[in-house]
């Protein structure tokens, strides 16, 4: 039996715990909102005191001017390959891997699970001066392979993917043994279709590194039309220094294609990023 | 013959047929990972350490010069500020961001409607390059026609100040980082079984009490991998600095970190050698901060559960 005050005590957490999210939620979306606000906004209306909330005078020219200084067409085109590619490597060497170290026996075994873990457990700057020396040897600064490059290999799939693989019943692999599958059926058969939740948070996982990596891309490209929207953005700010306006409109323009996936794979997105935490 | 078994040894430590084909199997599996790493990984991380105790001559020839990088690196007050400004960094970020991301995750995990909405928000700025985000951050913070000083009537230069700058960066980094740290922690306040809170319940435990004696000490597991990550994370922090602050803005030094003065000694200057010891001593930061952290977690996290 509830007393009358313990109800009312309850309904009070509830309008706070709504109220408190409520707070949050604003916080949260003012920055977006205030960036398209201002996107279609002339520039001396976005430098009017005080300053006017909806735009006075709608305007999609910020949209044409930034597209004309920023070729967006090739870094949308860079970014969406360099993480196709990234995320193709990550996913097939990864799960091969993964399989390999969880479920098959072979000399040294431990010796190269430890490259793995060494690997992961320093942070890829230490990596970056050597890495750009090799491109720029092989020539190959300012191409999608130099973008895509640090990501050939992914250490983190591997590890994660082998625990995948490890929660898998030895049972279901040597059942397709007995059914004729050799290792390699086995693996790409039987066991890989049943890793795809982690398959789908490590993709999630890969793109949104990539996307949001802005050092590596700065090194690797000078060419403004072999960058990524992050590399693209960090150059804008230096053509653009105080027309918010056009700013806001590349800002909103490279963000879109991955708040869209975002809207549309929301679970996918934050189950992955929940699984593959701690990274 | 099938994985997991006993490999099948004949005398002499001989492998049968079956136990080589999987041994081949595996070499080949790994193969294409482990190369990887031995080329992008393994060969750099080995060549920093060399070029770390190198003169860069340019175009990629180098010559042995012994500590003298550690030697300009370690006398210029140039390193010592970024470093404390990587240290302050973490200090305004980490402890107030985790805390705040453990109050939405208890919110979030109330009793409430439209609970994925709220979460959906929250974690938006996660998937949004920070590049992206912290220009918007740059026109909200901008000292002349900022919304910031307009809603709050003030009248500061918030990115050109060198009291305000790390205060705005930090902003920042708490705003986007809430909703990744959130959804981590709710995963780890949903593993706590509700006949915790029924019993402290019926005994009449507040709700004060109940967060001291159940909550946290269920949620310590998942709450230091939080913190760490974001420590480990937060030393190495760039992007979000570079795009808030460009390196002509006077205010640089006050914010510098490592990590920009690594990007801006190797890549602008060209100076590779004091920039492998300027990331080789982040990398040493980050391991004393783990180690610290793992010889700290005996006090406050428990695993009994």
């Amino acid at each position: 039996m509830k007393s009358a005050s313990m109800e009312n005590s309850r309904k009070m957490i509830q309008v706070l715990t709504y109220a408190f999210l409520a707070l949050g939620t604003i916080i949260m979306i003012f920055p977006f909102v205030w960036m398209i606000l201002t996107s279609s906004k002339t520039v001396p209306e976005s430098m009017q005191i005080p300053p006017t909330i909806l735009p006075q005078e709608f305007t999609l020219k910020n949209f044409g001017d930034v597209m004309k200084s920023l070729p967006f067409v090739n870094l949308y085109l860079n970014t969406g390959l360099m993480i196709l590619f990234r995320v193709i490597c990550a996913v097939v060497f990864s799960s091969m891997a993964g399989y390999a170290f969880a479920k098959l026996k072979f000399k040294y075994k431990n010796l190269l699970f430890g490259i793995v873990l060494v690997q992961m457990s320093l942070p890829s700057q230490i990596f970056i001066i050597p890495q750009y020396q090799m491109v720029a040897k092989m020539g190959a600064a300012n191409t999608v392979f130099a973008l895509v490059f640090p990501g050939l290999v992914s250490a983190f799939g591997t590890f994660f993917l082998r625990q995948a693989y490890m929660g898998i019943p030895t049972e279901i692999g040597e059942a397709a043994f007995l059914d004729g599958c050799n290792e390699w059926q086995s693996f790409y058969k039987v066991m890989f279709p049943l890793t795809s939740s982690s398959v789908a948070a490590l993709t999630v996982f890969t793109a949104v590194f990539a996307y949001g990596d802005l050092m590596w891309p700065q090194v690797v490209t000078s060419d403004v039309k072999m960058m990524t929207l992050s590399a693209g953005l960090a150059n804008l700010r230096g053509q653009f220094t105080t027309n918010f306006p056009v700013l806001m409109a590349g800002s909103l323009l490279a963000m879109l294609p991955m708040i869209i996936l975002y809207l549309i794979f929301q679970r996918q997105f934050i189950e992955g990023v929940a699984m593959t935490g701690g990274k | 013959m099938m994985n997991g078994s006993e490999p099948k040894r004949m005398k002499q430590g001989k492998l049968s047929a079956a136990a080589k084909r999987e041994q081949n199997w595996g070499w080949f599996m790994v193969a294409p990972t482990i190369i990887g790493l031995l080329v992008l990984n393994l060969w750099p991380f080995i060549q920093t350490l060399y070029t770390s105790f190198c003169e860069h001559l340019g175009f990629g020839h180098y010559r042995f010069n012994g500590i003298q990088n550690y030697i300009d690196v370690f006398s210029r007050p140039e390193f010592w500020k970024a470093t404390w400004n990587t240290i302050y960094f973490c200090i305004l970020t980490v402890p107030l961001g985790v805390f705040i991301a453990l109050l939405v995750a208890m919110l979030l995990n109330a009793k409430i409607k439209g609970r994925g909405l709220f979460r959906t928000v929250f974690f938006l700025p996660m998937i949004c390059a920070p590049a992206a985000v912290t220009m918007v951050w740059r026109w909200i913070f901008n000292g002349e026609y900022g919304i910031l000083n307009q809603m709050l009537g003030t009248n500061i230069s918030w990115l050109t100040d060198s009291k305000w700058v790390m205060i705005a960066c930090a902003v920042v980094a708490i705003w986007s980082n809430i909703g990744y740290d959130a959804v981590l922690l709710l995963s780890g306040l949903q593993n706590i079984s509700k006949s915790y809170y029924e019993a402290a319940e019926i005994d009449g435990t507040t709700k004060v009490k109940q967060f001291f004696q159940i909550t946290l000490p269920m949620v310590s597991p998942t709450l230091f991998v939080v913190l760490i990550m974001r420590l480990m994370s937060s030393v190495k922090v760039y992007d979000l600095i570079f795009m808030m602050v460009e390196d002509t803005n006077p205010a640089v030094t006050s914010v510098q970190s490592l990590m920009y003065l690594f990007y801006r000694e190797s890549f602008i200057a060209g100076s590779r050698g004091t920039g492998s010891v300027i990331v080789i001593w982040t990398v040493l930061l980050i391991g004393i901060v783990t180690v610290v952290q793992f010889l700290g977690q005996k006090k406050w996290v428990n695993y009994d559960v």
